[in-house]
């Protein structure tokens, strides 16, 4: 692809990234950034295509360190995000059952 | 040999392009952000089986045995590793794949005639080095291997002027020769600076850093694309690069920080001017049965969780305390610091892990005028967050980040280990003043032991 393209689409990308967090709550900042974090573990490509272009050992050993890097980023960012916003989950199932809290708040007022 | 069509290829990676859009946006909202970590799992997914199917590769079983063993490693430990210790394995893998771009950029350096093209290949390499180092060191410190607190030097804004200095001089000299080996001196000179990045950086900021480096990752992955040619990874990276930058200063902002103050402040000098001499002065200490009655006869009681508690473990026990206390018809919050923890959004987790209701938590702006209204605030493990410092000692490291306003409580509380200051290093004058009292311990401990005083009140 020529270079004009790629500096278009780049910029379009900034705006796009700028765009897409504008408005996070605080409570959210951890995940996104951990889920943001998985996502350039797709460098992963980049090593891979590396990897595969390599001609003679030497190189070949340092693409291979670089595809064993990139994965531990994607799959692990991936992995401990979720793991993260599972708690996010969990906690809307209590909030779903909130109205037995106060139900039982009010019975100790009342008595 | 190659399977797809380039056009396919180019599909596949649009396609991945826009789960990684979604995703970002699905994890700005708690109600899609699951979904979101998902489709972004989905679009690399789909990037990867897109690059084996379409390029022409050699070696492919020692790429795939490669990926088993990145993997193999990385998932057991995201999967197990304790909530409280999350940031820094987040520091890890942002850092690692900081690594991988700058190996992919030299690795490229053979292949590439356009200066434009070396010149990316120089920006990666130094990028991806630097965010290499600094997240080993972030790493570090938030694992305790290491001094939480700035780590400053005489004439290290020289050093640091001299490594950027040969790392330009470097990058030019890569630029106009393509020579390996100058790149090599490159990617060391990128993990030096890297190092004296982060070194100066002080304990409670150190999340913000994880944040930029994070950015600085991104940045390194759109520039490894522009060096490829390959879109996909200049449209993530970019992403990540600009989500990231948004990130970095909403968190200083929650800090009242500013991210030029927490890199540079300590090449001024000055931003580790708390009170580090530990006074003497006499404090209330106090009984695990006295907290209790205090707490017990309360009508209202706001509890502050910190980092202390979820060291301890004991966020399960604080859940526990409130139920007890709301059981007597006491009203229990739990009030959130936006940086409770070690990160923006970590209390929350760790609570929410205890079951504690979502109701009962409350952020910072909404708690802060109720203090007036509360007999009792239970501090645990807390300290940096509820320190007037904050609000008062121009020259402390914490000056300007808002705080919870715990001192308008009727009764403060502290259930603390020590008198040792907290993560940014600083005293709390809060300690000393007449209607505070100190319950030292382990805060789960701490926190059983009042419980179980509660329960024969």
């Amino acid at each position: 692809m020529d270079g004009i393209s790629l500096l278009t689409i780049t910029v379009l990308a900034v705006f796009v990234g700028f765009e897409v967090v504008s408005k996070v709550s605080s409570t959210l900042h951890t995940p996104l950034m951990s889920g943001a974090n998985a996502i350039h573990g797709i460098i992963l490509v980049g090593a891979i295509i590396v990897a595969g272009q390599a001609t003679d050992l030497w190189l070949l050993a340092v693409a291979l360190l670089a595809v064993v890097l990139a994965t531990a980023n994607l799959v692990g960012g991936f992995v401990v995000t979720d793991r993260m916003l599972h708690m996010f989950h969990a906690r809307k199932e209590v909030g779903g059952s909130k109205a037995g809290t106060k139900e039982a708040r009010g019975k100790v007022e009342g008595a | 040999m190659t399977l797809l069509d380039p056009v396919w290829t180019s599909l596949l990676y649009l396609a991945a392009a826009v789960c990684f859009i979604l995703a970002l946006r699905g994890l700005s909202s708690p109600r899609t952000a699951r979904r979101g970590n998902l489709i972004g799992a989905l679009g690399a997914l789909i990037a990867v089986v897109a690059v084996f199917l379409s390029a022409r590769l050699e070696n492919i079983p020692w790429i795939l045995g490669a990926i088993a063993v990145g993997a193999a490693v990385a998932a057991p430990v995201a999967r197990r590793v304790k909530m409280t210790q999350m940031p820094q394995l987040v520091a890890l893998f942002n850092g690692v794949g900081g690594g991988a771009a700058a190996l992919v950029a030299l690795l490229e350096l053979g292949h590439a005639d356009d200066p434009w093209v070396r010149l990316a290949i120089v920006f990666t390499l130094l990028v991806g080095a630097v965010s290499f180092a600094g997240s080993g060191v972030t790493f570090a410190k938030l694992q305790e291997l290491m001094t939480t607190r700035p780590v400053v030097f005489p004439g290290l804004p020289v050093v640091m002027t001299a490594v950027l200095l040969a790392a330009v001089a470097a990058g030019v000299a890569v630029i106009l020769t393509g020579s390996s080996a100058l790149a090599v001196v490159l990617l060391v000179l990128g993990l030096a600076a890297g190092i004296l990045l982060v070194l100066p950086v002080g304990g409670a900021d150190v999340p913000i850093v994880i944040s930029l480096l994070n950015a600085f990752t991104g940045l390194a992955v759109a520039a490894s694309g522009l060096v490829l040619g390959n879109v996909l990874l200049v449209v993530a990276g970019t992403l990540v690069g600009a989500s990231g930058t948004i990130l970095t200063r909403a968190m200083a902002a929650a800090m009242g920080r500013s991210v030029a103050g927490i890199l540079f402040g300590a090449f001024r000098g000055g931003s580790t001017a708390g009170s580090t001499a530990v006074s003497e002065r006499p404090v209330r200490s106090s009984s695990a049965e006295d907290v209790a009655v205090l707490l017990g006869y309360a009508q209202r009681v706001i509890i502050v969780p910190g980092y202390g508690l979820a060291v301890a473990q004991g966020q399960h026990t604080a859940a526990e305390l409130a139920q007890a206390l709301e059981a007597r018809g006491i009203d229990v919050d739990f009030a959130i610091h936006p940086v409770a923890g070690r990160m923006p959004g970590h209390m929350n987790v760790l609570l929410a892990e205890a079951n504690v209701p979502y109701e009962s938590l409350k952020e910072m702006g909404e708690i802060n005028p109720e203090f007036k209204t509360a007999d009792v605030a239970l501090v645990v493990g807390a300290n940096d967050v509820v320190n007037p410092a904050a609000k008062t000692s121009s020259g402390s490291p914490i000056y300007g980040m808002p705080i919870l306003e715990v001192a308008d409580a009727r009764q403060v509380v502290f259930l603390k280990r020590s008198m040792r200051p907290g993560f940014a290093g600083i005293e709390n004058e809060l300690l000393y003043q007449p209607q505070t009292s100190l319950l030292f311990g382990d805060a789960k401990d701490s926190l059983a032991q009042v419980l179980g005083a509660v329960k024969t009140l």
